[in-house]
């Protein structure tokens, strides 16, 4: 099994074994949210902080799901009821934080880069759960999670990433990540919302809807962040949607096993119509279950491992064990 | 002696002979297979679970293959802080109701009991079996815990420094198994 990393603050250059891991471990987690009791006590005495200087409600219960089916004590903190108010900077915050012993924070920011600055500055491992324009990495492996349970596979998949691409973290991780794993990948948007600079990523650009979702195996549709939009990008909301609204229409030029993905807030009849979003080919509502399993698996990896670099070797029993992996038979039973 | 130095104690036809034995003595104590469901520890666990259901199957000819199932402890362990790698979750796999049921657990080895006092726990999560009964291929001593196996095929002294290496057709091509160390 490939994990080598200690915290989540992207996808970009992690390796493709190491995504398929976390794919692999998420998809045996999920069990757990069917069981009549759904908590197993592998992070049991472990703390978990979520710390939100943007309004969330998926991604923070989401985290905060996953954190409590594997036992571990979780705290929320949100900007507007932290000392963030009264003027104390992100780096203060988390070292005072730190000073509390956490073992994992999970950290969304409206500023990109957010969650780099606080690994220097934190010694526990850092999920990142949105970052400014930047990444939004878990929210890319729960749409590729979604994805590979419905179609099978990632490589050799068309995939199309339709809208406010140039303001959407959640484009760039799965980006990265659809890349990483053999997928083609297609924005589309109007010209003032696709940076051109990503093509240079291998990303083939489209400013027409038809042409970009034209023979694709999957839509995966961005919400107008009209919170992050300083200037005007398309004259009126009206316009937009006329022509980047996916209607059924747009739909049936896919390919006829077509799956739609979402990361919402769904801004119906604007980016999405609701026939669509409600629609036979809509996967939006298993994006969201395999978000706490997603999550699950990435706090299993680096949370349950992460004082294995205090203990170190020799502390082990599978010392000199060309596969440390490999469950040795005699060494506990 | 085998190839890398271990000492062979259970061959391809003790380890069956063993295994049809423990499927006797199942249906012995438990008076038929009412209500029984086996469940595998993963991974040797498991192949000697579907050995012992196959067995149970053909003594009891013309009954139904009792319920089966596989349990998964790397969630359960009580090592993960103990500088041991993070081993892949493979999943647990239990589709029958647990509740009122006689769950029959099995493994390779019986050693220290934490793999068993884990793979309890993650059972009784799924809901309140009337009992827990365990079958091992080898007893091995060693216990931390107060744990003891129901059936056995084999008991084996050793001491705790030596490895006991079950090894299964299904997942290393040769049924043995080999004391090293």
């Amino acid at each position: 099994m490939a994990f080598t990393q200690r915290h989540l603050l992207g996808l970009e250059g992690v390796p493709a074994d190491e995504i398929t891991t976390i794919l692999d471990t998420a998809a045996s987690l999920r069990e757990i949210s069917e069981r009549p009791i759904k908590k197993v006590p592998t992070l049991r005495g472990k703390t978990v902080i979520n710390l939100f200087y943007e309004p969330s409600t998926r991604t923070r219960t989401s985290f905060e799901i996953a954190a409590k089916r594997l036992s571990a004590d979780t705290i929320n903190i949100s900007a507007s009821s932290s000392s963030a108010s009264k003027g104390e900077t992100l780096a203060d915050t988390a070292r005072n934080l730190e000073a509390m012993r956490p073992d994992a924070l999970v950290v969304r920011h409206p500023a990109s880069g957010a969650c780099h600055l606080l690994a220097r500055y934190v010694s526990c491992p850092i999920l990142n759960a949105g970052d400014g324009c930047h990444e939004h990495p878990t929210q890319a492996l729960l749409d590729l999670l979604t994805i590979r349970e419905h179609l099978g596979r990632i490589e050799g998949l068309t995939v199309a990433i339709v809208g406010d691409v140039l303001h959407s973290r959640v484009a760039r991780s799965n980006l990265h990540a659809l890349r990483a794993l053999g997928a083609r990948v297609r924005l589309v948007g109007p010209p003032t919302l696709l940076p051109p600079d990503l093509a240079r990523l291998g990303a083939e650009l489209h400013t027409n809807l038809h042409d970009g979702v034209r023979d694709v195996d999957v839509i995966m549709m961005l919400r107008i962040q009209r919170e992050r939009q300083g200037a005007n990008f398309f004259p009126t909301v009206d316009e937009y949607a006329q022509y980047f609204c996916l209607t059924e229409e747009a739909v049936r030029l896919a390919r006829p096993q077509v799956i739609i993905l979402h990361p919402g807030p769904l801004n119906r009849g604007l980016e999405i119509a609701s026939a669509v979003a409600d629609g036979p080919y809509s996967v939006i509502m298993d994006q969201v279950t395999n978000g706490v399993a997603v999550r699950m698996a990435l706090l299993h990896l680096l949370v349950a491992r992460s004082k294995v670099e205090d203990v170190g070797e020799g502390a082990s029993e599978t010392v000199g064990e060309p596969e440390p992996v490999r469950r040795r038979t005699g060494a506990r039973a | 002696m085998t190839a890398n130095g271990g000492r062979q104690v259970m061959d391809a036809q003790a380890i069956q002979r063993a295994l049809v034995r423990i499927a006797h003595e199942i249906l012995e104590r438990n008076k038929g297979t009412d209500d029984l469901a086996l469940v595998g520890i993963r991974s040797r666990g498991v192949y000697l679970a579907e050995r012992v259901r196959r067995a149970i199957h053909e003594i009891e000819s013309g009954a139904p293959l009792v319920p089966f199932g596989v349990v998964d402890i790397t969630l359960y362990r009580d090592d993960l802080d103990r500088g041991l790698q993070n081993p892949q979750v493979k999943g647990t796999d239990i589709s029958f109701a647990v509740e009122g049921r006689r769950i029959l657990l099995v493994d390779d080895v019986l050693f220290t009991g934490r793999t068993i006092r884990a793979a309890m726990d993650a059972l009784i999560d799924f809901g309140r079996p009337q009992s827990i009964q365990l079958a091992v291929l080898v007893d091995r001593g060693h216990r931390e815990l107060p744990i003891r196996a129901d059936y056995v095929g084999k008991n084996l002294p050793t001491s705790f420094r030596q490895q006991v290496q079950v090894r299964l057709a299904e997942a290393d091509g040769v049924d043995e198994v080999v004391i090293e160390g």
